[in-house]
């Protein structure tokens, strides 16, 4: 078991999510950078779907009853077991009754650890992820929280350190026009491409929220709703873009400019409110 | 039938009218093709997601040529074969009581020209089906909507909307089932809990479900 000391601003339990329900309404949830929460399973042997702890910022404090091999992976900022600095992206061993700190990260903003077995709450429709859109899953971690540490695992850590490169300066996220880039004048796609967008404060794992030129439609009227995926770029009638990330709503009625893809919404997810972000369009 | 490139992952096909779109899904859900690893019904379009590993725009866009006809010829008084509904349309229509006393209820007499009271009268006289449910967990599009309420949604969307708010959007309406942003003219309330874990099943609205309302004072 491992006690919740301290979750920080926030801190929940997170998988893969909720695939093939989205005609249930049910959304994907799950990690909102994927990338980071599958290293972390693996650096401590476990399936990939094995449900983790996604902290935003830091600190979260975790005391261990019991001794355990953990991996931080995502958001780069200290991580310290007894007060002690440890790597990053590597497994490490942690001591019966050690506390587990991670204090505030000074690049990106989420980072995940992975407890080997994996965090064992009891699933919601098939997954241990908090999804605050829709309020499916456990909630998110308060202080004197109990975490049941569970046995998915496969097979053992091979690697004693997984080289992660840093994270870029420039922020730049890959997306593909559409579905409905013709709703919008072809000057406001050239300003999605060639303008810098800055993430707003009230983003969350809903969706990162930017500010920017205003993008302006070349049609009017109103779009029946339709289905979103993760990596959506839609434009409300404000028209500043609103991408979608883990816990988004699965279908919407604005339309969706661009679609960002795995590696950008990754990326995105990392993002702090400041940030300045760019669309590369293909 | 159009098909639209939704990101590397995604295929959007748009069609005609509710009734090819809802067509559409119940035959791609009957037999989903290899890769498809999401389906989401619209208003006018399916959403497709796949592995990129297992298929691509080439094998789904031959699939779905291969179901156009299945999707287009039938005649528009036929029921689409939403899955359910067949045994669905044999249960009572849920009974569904609403407090008409929303915030856009004036905005959407002002827009249709009716007063307020026709827009009740006009909201409970007509039977309603869940066309499909997305949005939320719980969250059904109700069709069968008197065509005088077609309104569209709000120029600035709310920031909350409360649970059980009753709204209306385009062609369809629909009931929040948890407090959340959102954009539809709400002309009323209901305490009818429309998803609900404990129950099974946990959603009260459910393809092919039908629907009716009726007006009460609190």
């Amino acid at each position: 078991m491992i006690e919740v000391i301290s979750p920080g601003p926030l801190a929940t339990i997170q998988d893969l999510g909720r695939p093939g329900q989205a005609a249930l309404g049910v959304g994907p949830s799950g990690a909102a950078d994927r990338g980071a929460q599958r290293l972390a399973n693996r650096l401590v042997g476990n399936a990939e779907d094995a449900a983790v702890i996604e902290a935003t910022l830091g600190g979260l404090r975790l005391r261990f009853a019991a001794p355990a091999l953990i991996a931080c992976t995502g958001a780069i900022g200290p991580v310290l077991i007894n007060g002690r600095a440890v790597g990053m992206n590597a497994p490490v061993e942690v001591p019966v009754s050690a506390e587990v700190a991670l204090e505030r990260s000074s690049t990106g903003l989420r980072r995940y650890l992975a407890v080997r077995g994996g965090i064992d709450v009891p699933p919601v429709l098939g997954s241990r992820s908090t999804d605050l859109l829709s309020g499916l899953g456990p909630p998110a971690l308060t202080s004197g929280d109990w975490l049941p540490i569970g046995r998915m695992t496969a097979g053992f850590p091979e690697v004693d350190v997984a080289p992660v490169a840093l994270p870029p300066n420039r922020l730049v996220l890959t997306a593909l026009r559409g579905p409905r880039d013709d709703w919008f004048t072809p000057s406001s796609l050239a300003a999605l491409s060639g303008r810098a967008w800055t993430v707003s404060p009230d983003s969350n794992r809903i969706a990162v929220r930017l500010t920017g030129p205003v993008l302006e439609r070349a049609v009017g009227g109103e779009l029946p709703s339709e289905g979103l995926l993760r990596g959506a770029v839609q434009v409300p009638p404000n028209g500043q873009p609103v991408l979608f990330l883990a816990d988004h709503p699965v279908t919407g009625g604005y339309p969706v400019i661009a679609v960002v893809d795995e590696a950008g919404v990754d990326l995105a997810a990392q993002a702090r409110p400041g940030n300045v972000v760019h669309f590369r369009l293909t | 039938m159009r098909l639209l490139t939704y990101g590397r992952r995604g295929l959007l096909v748009e069609l005609d009218s509710l009734d090819e779109a809802l067509r559409l899904s119940a035959e791609l859900e009957r037999r989903r093709p290899v890769g498809v690893t999401e389906l989401v019904p619209g208003a006018r379009t399916v959403l497709i997601q796949f592995d990129p590993a297992r298929t691509g725009l080439t094998a789904l866009s031959a699939h779905l040529a291969q179901l156009t006809e299945v999707v287009e010829r039938a005649g528009l008084l036929e029921r689409p074969p939403t899955p359910g509904r067949d045994r669905a349309q044999a249960d009572p229509a849920v009974e569904i009581p609403v407090v008409y006393d929303g915030p856009d209820l004036d905005e959407v007499a002002r827009l249709t020209g009716l007063s307020a009271a026709e827009v009740v009268d006009r909201h409970v006289a007509a039977s309603y089906l869940v066309a499909f449910t997305g949005f939320a967990p719980g969250f059904g599009y109700l069709s069968g909507g008197d065509a005088a309420l077609v309104v569209p949604r709000r120029s600035t969307p709310r920031t909350r909307v409360e649970a059980g708010a009753v709204g209306l959007a385009g062609e369809f309406t629909g009931i929040y089932p948890r407090p959340g942003p959102g954009g539809w003219q709400i002309i009323g309330h209901t305490e009818a809990a429309m998803w609900d874990l404990q129950r099974t099943p946990a959603a009260l609205l459910r393809p092919g479900v039908r629907v009716a309302f009726h007006a009460v004072t609190s």
